[in-house]
């Protein structure tokens, strides 16, 4: 059974505690029944900011005997408001994981094969800096690039951009919510951002395109959602699959994967076609309105419905119900929205039809947030960068994307893909990339290619067994970090502080990028002594109090007006100054200026293949968490969710083990267990992102499901930003009993070098 | 269609109860047998007072004491928490069986160490007493007990029956496992454990006059014992949806067979056969349909156990992950 | 101190999206063995794609008025403690698990740390010191969990009682579980 190593470890623990027990028992109070407590309560509580994924909430660490033993909601953060979701409830498990990385690790044997030997820090760090600086001087500091994610990355951010390099890019951008953003800056003028403006918990009707709130643990978000609820709010929600969220609806629909634009123009068509937009909002602040209701005309119900599965009458059924909630009705932007490639216009499409229920800068509909006013540090400047960010193809550029593409500093690494230069170093903070940037086989190919890598992780992730270089990193719960001072509806400061100092010989983020800093001539940009005097410094020079934010773990700033009725400023940062449903940006650089629903974009699985879908677990983030035994003891491995029907034709039993295969052959190297359910359409399958880890030292998660970035061996690049449209992939089952031994149990795979022949390449597939 | 997922996975309940293992089936079954040798002997005793040469009155009542004593290391040894076993004698629950069962058990010791020893041959009493001599109080316990051997015998059987019912009310108070709960399991248990004791005198050098009696008793446990198992199976399916499912686990489920051939053919039928048949044609019972009463007391009890785990009000919607 | 109270847990299965929130929330205050929990999500779907149905709630011992538990042990280890909430004395629990198999609803385990019975304690050392919710209920992040005493008519359980529809797992079981789960 799957609890044996825990059993095992209890076991150890049975024979002297069972004895202690005996011995200790309380034989004086015959029949008296005291309470018992746990006695988890801290010495001191500590307040900071959780890591466990990036959405920051406030929490509160109790420390008993210089133990972390519990981290709760801190009450007075506007994000957690005292609550968490359960992978910052158990963020003991990655403090306490036993596979930690410990101390600096340098590669002995060839790349990929795990093998190192422990150096001090002094030797990483010289030989860090001297592969930065070599590469710098022969190749220029646009050869250097930096992957990162998480908060601590904005150490390393401030590392590479004084040495004048461009390439940094992180994976939230355009393997996530770049689309999004573009889409909604290219509308309103501004993006949603992160934490969004969403003023769910003022609506009185939501409708969710796939964010399947509820599975996706953003606290403050999954808070609103329930209060939405509460509320009674009616609750549209389109997906594939019948989510957590789509249990809470009014309505579901299980629309056609890839066809949710149809049915947004399709709502759209109902709305204007029955005059039940926000005709004042329009005339008052919409550019281009004409134009959208012509374009929109064709696109009716009934038109929708062959495409995306949808009845006619339940279109119009959603389509007046959000009507007649509005301006509190909110059509949720998403989050990761890198589904099919034509993401950007998807987006656009939300934001638009936003924009025809009069719900931006309304209650129920986008809130305006705001800053706490914060000076930075002062800095002597960053030196402009000698180069552009390599990530753009010179041919056929990205003209709206604003950050750098991840995937495209890999294309940028490998020799002959792009005309010029190439990359020759990175360094990657908190990132996991072959885990999650589509096409592992080509971030192994861009690997390969590099004089050298460098990384800073907290566990050996695979990313890890590849590098030159491992620097471990001190957890969040032992180090301090950069000041958060987000836009929100409640403007605030927040402080991460160390709670217990670092095991190990792990260092913080600040003190490993301001030593290297040291070391590569930029001292200049590192004049603190540490974090604590570098926050003191910024937060007195706005005149706030350190001690204060120290003690209550946030400040909070003064909100101002959330909504236009409130006095909140209509202001659109728009080439027209206006919310523009028709978009002159979009058309000037060649692009459907309003979203045009294109019927060969959306591709049908071949016989028997199915379209992958994947998604999140409530306990884990990404593969970040699934080696935490805490969190893993609730879900310690992803399933294959089939529908019913499609089990029955292949005669799956629930629980069955299987591999999926996909449209380029390439085998999961890992199984996972059938999920037989009706809960999901029968032209697709389902499975949870983060398992399936092939890095062996992983112990606990190493072999556990099945990776689906494995499955993602082709993307679509959406051709306005750069996003990777990864839902395009259709995978086939493999029994586990009908693969050879061989394959599993291989964990370096895919991407270990003696392997290189086996692993499809589709490098050229994707475009 | 319904689908059930559930986060829970504990050890020893998920996805099946698991409380109790090996040790409770054991114990259960020595405890049976220690009932009905108890039973028995206090039986015979009163029949035969005079008659101090029976074999099953000379040493066999030892078996008493060392029988419970290992049926209680078996259920010390299911313990999780051993130390604490001293627990039990702090206090008297009366609503559980266990309690009921602790103090039980203290009775038996007394009860048939007495009786033993004054069953036992004079020879053997006075070497003991040579031996002990230095121990107080021996001589006139001794004198004590001899003059009360008819009231000793009623104890054994009063406390035997205790034992024996108290073996089968264990499991059939357990509401919350609809395959034992119902009130024929104390009377069924009881049966069964002299059914099994006479079977463990049986594999006795006894005297044919008492293999007669014990393998005539012993046809009519059976009977009763197989009479008992068909109003059980019909007092289930005649209960609740939780009881007739849980008859499942015996009629189709994963312990049917084992059911089917270990108790009731094996533990049941065939030494009922056989002894009918050695009766009839006037032999004396021999060692082995008392070895397969034996093998089916031990199987009933197991399978029970288990069985009985299998089942729960809940259904057996535990552990499905995802 | 919570003499002539009724504890009680209500849940709002409207609310409740099964994230387990408050299973680790509770292994960290109450320090439950490794690979145990004291609480768990259920969830039932039913019908047929696409018309479905979900129910999802968090399920843990419901302090039965009558709970077999206290009944079937033999030391008086499972006892009825404040307010009607029934507690194991961890210094009289031999391990013999009758109470485990006398739980119509398995919401008892043994930790292997002490061979001792341990289950949901409605976080009563918190309660009892005048922390006024439990640990599951305090992390919530949907607020779905509600903790109170049903003795008295003004508080949110009763309140939530008397104004929702609500239900208990098998009541045929005759336990009288106090903890209700709100449709
Ligand atoms: N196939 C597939 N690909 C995806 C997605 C998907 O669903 N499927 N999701 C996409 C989305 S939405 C996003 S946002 C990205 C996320 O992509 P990533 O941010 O790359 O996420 P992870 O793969 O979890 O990698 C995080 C790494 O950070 C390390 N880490 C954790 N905490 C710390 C810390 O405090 N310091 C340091 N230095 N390291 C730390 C972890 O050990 C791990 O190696 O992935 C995208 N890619
Ligand atoms: N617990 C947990 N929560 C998280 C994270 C985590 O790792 N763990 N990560 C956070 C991050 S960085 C992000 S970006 C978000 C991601 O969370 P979301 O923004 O909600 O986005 P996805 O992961 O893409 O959403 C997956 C859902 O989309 C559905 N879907 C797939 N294809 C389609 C389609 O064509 N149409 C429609 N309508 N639906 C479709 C799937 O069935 C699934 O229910 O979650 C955040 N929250
Ligand atoms: S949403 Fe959860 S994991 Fe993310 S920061 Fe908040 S508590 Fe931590
Ligand atoms: S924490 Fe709340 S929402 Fe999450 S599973 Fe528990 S009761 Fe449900
Ligand atoms: S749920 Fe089980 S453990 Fe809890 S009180 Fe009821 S019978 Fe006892
Ligand atoms: S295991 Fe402990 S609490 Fe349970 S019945 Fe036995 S002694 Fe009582
Ligand atoms: S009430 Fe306390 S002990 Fe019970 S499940 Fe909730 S947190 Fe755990
Ligand atoms: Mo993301």
């Amino acid at each position: 059974m799957k609890r044996r190593e825990f059993i095992k470890l209890g076991a150890y623990g049975v024979a002297g505690t069972t004895l202690l027990g005996g011995v200790t028992t309380d034989w004086f109070s015959l029949y008296g029944n005291p309470l018992f407590n746990p006695l988890t309560d801290g010495d001191k509580v500590v307040p900071s900011f959780c890591e466990l994924c990036f959405w920051k909430c406030g929490i509160l660490a109790h420390v008993k005997d210089g133990r972390v033993t519990k981290i709760k909601g801190n009450p007075k953060d506007p994000l957690s408001r005292g609550r968490l979701c359960p992978r910052g409830t158990g963020g003991t498990g990655l403090l306490y994981d036993p596979d930690r990385l410990k101390t600096p690790l340098k590669r002995v044997e060839r790349r990929g094969s795990q093998e190192f030997e422990e150096i001090s820090w002094d030797t990483a760090l010289n030989e860090v800096a001297g592969n930065f600086e070599r590469i710098k001087a022969e190749y220029g500091a646009g050869a250097l690039a930096l992957f990162l994610h998480g908060y601590g990355g904005n150490w390393m951010r401030h590392l590479f951009k004084a040495y004048g390099c461009p390439n940094i890019a992180a994976p939230s951008y355009a393997q996530c919510r770049g689309p999004r953003d573009v889409a909604f800056d290219l509308t309103y003028g501004s993006g949603v951002g992160s934490p969004e403006n969403t003023d769910m918990r003022n609506s009185r009707c939501l409708v969710l395109i796939g964010s399947h709130l509820g599975e996706n643990m953003h606290n403050t978000q999954v808070q609103d959602f329930a209060e939405a609820i509460r509320n009674g709010a009616d609750i549209i929600v389109a997906d594939p699959r019948f989510s957590v969220a789509a249990s809470k609806a009014t309505h579901w629909l299980p629309v056609k994967p890839g066809t949710d634009l149809a049915l947004l123009l399709a709502w759209m068509n109902v709305i204007i076609g029955e005059k039940r937009y926000d005709r004042e909002y329009i005339d008052n602040y919409a550019y281009g309105f004409e134009q959208l209701e012509a374009h929109v005309a064709p696109y009716t119900p009934e038109w929708a419905y062959p495409r995306t599965g949808i009845e006619p009458d339940l279109i119009r059924r959603t389509a007046r119900l959000m009507a007649s909630a509005r301006p509190a009705t909110l059509v949720h932007p998403g989050r990761h929205v890198t589904w099919y490639g034509n993401d950007t216009q998807r987006s656009r499409a939300i934001a638009i039809l936003n924009a025809l229920l009069g719900s931006w800068g309304r209650k129920g509909g986008f809130f305006m947030p705001s800053e706490i006013e914060l000076p930075a540090y002062e800095y002597p400047g960053y030196v402009e960068a000698d180069s552009n960010a390599a990530d753009q193809p010179e041919a056929s550029p990205y003209p709206l994307a604003d950050q750098v593409l991840a995937q495209g500093l890999c294309e940028a690494t490998i020799p002959g893909v792009r005309e010029a230069e190439h990359i020759k170093a990175w360094m990657v903070y908190g990132s996991n990339l072959p885990t999650s940037i589509p096409n592992p086989e080509q971030t192994r190919k861009a690997i390969q290619e590099l004089e050298f890598l460098v990384t800073v992780d907290v566990l050996p992730a695979e990313i890890v067994g590849w590098s030159d270089i491992v620097l471990p990193e001190a957890t969040y719960l032992e180090r301090c970090d950069e000041l958060y001072t987000p836009y929100y509806r409640q403007p605030y400061i927040a402080v991460r502080q160390e709670v217990v100092p670092p095991m190990y010989d792990s260092k913080p983020g600040w003190w490993i990028a301001r030593e290297l800093g040291m070391r590569i001539g930029l001292p200049e940009f590192f004049p603190w002594k540490d974090s604590i005097e570098y926050a003191k410094t910024r937060l007195e020079s706005g005149g706030y109090d350190c001690d204060a934010l120290q003690r209550d773990g946030v400040i909070l700033g003064e909100p101002g007006p959330l909504y236009y009725e409130e006095g909140a400023a209509p202001e659109f940062y728009t080439e027209s100054g206006k919310i523009e449903l028709y978009s002159n940006a979009l058309a000037s650089h060649g692009f459907d200026a309003m979203p045009t629903y294109h019927d060969d974009e959306i591709e049908e699985p071949p016989q028997g293949y199915y379209r992958l879908l994947f998604g999140r677990a409530p306990v884990h983030t990404f593969g970040r968490t699934t080696n935490n035994r805490l969190l893993s003891e609730v879900y310690d491995s992803n399933a294959v969710w089939v529908n019913t029907d499609v089990a029955k034709r292949w005669g799956f039993e629930d629980g069955e083990l299987i591999h999926l295969q996909n449209q380029d052959g390439i085998l999961s190297t890992f199984s996972a267990p059938v999920k037989v359910t009706s809960r999901i359409r029968p032209d697709a399958v389902y499975i949870v992102h983060g398992y399936g880890h092939k890095s062996k030292k992983l112990r606990f998660a190493h072999g556990r499901g099945i990776d689906d970035n494995e499955m993602v061996s082709r993307y679509k690049v959406d051709p306005i930003m750069g996003g990777t449209g990864m839902n395009v992939n259709f995978v086939t089952f493999v029994r586990a009993a009908d693969v050879p031994t061989a394959a599993p149990g291989s964990p370096e795979r895919l991407g270990s070098p003696e392997n290189t022949e086996n692993a499809a390449s589709t490098v050229e597939a994707h475009a | 269609m319904d689908e059930f997922t559930s986060t829970r996975s504990n050890h020893l309940i998920d996805p099946v109860l698991h409380a109790w293992g090996t040790e409770v089936p054991i114990y259960l079954f020595l405890g049976g047998m220690v009932a009905g040798i108890m039973l028995l002997s206090g039986l015979m005793a009163l029949r035969r007072t005079d008659d101090r040469t029976s074999h099953a009155l000379s040493l066999l009542p030892w078996a008493s004491p060392f029988l419970i004593s290992l049926g209680m290391m078996f259920l010390w040894l299911d313990l999780e928490n051993g130390f604490n076993a001293i627990r039990f004698y702090f206090v008297f629950q009366p609503g559980s069986p266990m309690s009921w069962g602790s103090w039980i058990l203290l009775g038996i010791y007394p009860a048939s160490i007495l009786l033993a020893w004054t069953l036992s041959p004079a020879a053997f009493r006075e070497t003991w007493l040579r031996r002990l001599s230095s121990v107080p109080a021996l001589e006139s316990i001794s004198k004590w007990a001899m003059e009360r051997t008819p009231f000793l015998a009623m104890a054994n059987i009063v406390m035997g029956a205790a034992l024996g019912i108290y073996t089968g009310v264990l499991l059939g108070t357990m509401a919350a496992r609809p395959l034992w709960n119902s009130a024929i399991l104390g009377p069924l248990f009881l049966v069964s454990g002299v059914s099994t004791g006479a079977a463990f005198m049986l594999l006795y050098r006894l005297n044919d006059k008492e293999r007669v009696f014990l393998g005539r008793l012993d046809m009519g446990l059976i009977t009763t014992e197989l009479l008992l198992l068909a109003l059980w199976m019909i007092g289930l399916s005649t209960a609740g949806a939780a009881s007739r499912g849980a008859l499942g686990a015996i009629l189709g489920g994963p312990y049917t067979a084992a059911f089917w051939t270990l108790v009731v053919a094996l533990g049941l039928l065939t030494p009922l056969i056989g002894e009918w048949i050695e009766l009839k044609h006037g032999a004396i019972p021999g060692r082995l349909p008392a070895i397969l009463v034996l093998v089916g007391g031990l199987s009933l009890r197991w399978i029970l156990v288990y069985a009985g785990q299998f089942t729960s009000w809940a259904g057996n919607v535990t552990a499905a992950l995802h | 101190m919570s003499d002539n109270k009724r504890y009680a847990m209500v849940i709002d299965t409207k609310t409740c999206v099964g994230c387990a929130a408050c299973v680790i929330g509770c292994k960290t205050e109450n320090g439950v063995a490794e690979g145990f929990a004291r609480d768990w999500i259920f969830t039932h779907t039913s019908g047929t794609f696409p018309d479905l149905q979900m129910t999802i709630r968090t399920e843990r011992c419901n302090h039965c008025v009558d709970a077999p538990c206290v009944t079937s042990c033999p030391t008086g280890a499972s006892h009825y403690g404040p307010g009607g909430t029934v507690q194991v004395n961890r210094d009289k629990c031999t391990g013999c698990k009758a109470c485990i198999a006398s739980c119509p609803y398995d919401a008892r385990f043994v930790d292997p740390r002490t061979g001792t019975v341990d289950k949901c304690t409605y976080c009563m050392h918190r309660i009892e010191n005048g922390i006024p919710t439990t640990a599951c209920q305090e992390v919530c992040p949907t607020e779905s969990i509600f903790f109170g005493d049903l003795n008295d008519p003004k508080s949110k359980v009763s309140e939530l009682l008397d104004t929702r529809e609500s239900y208990t797992l098998l009541p045929d079981a005759g336990t009288k579980p106090m903890h209700y789960f709100l449709r």
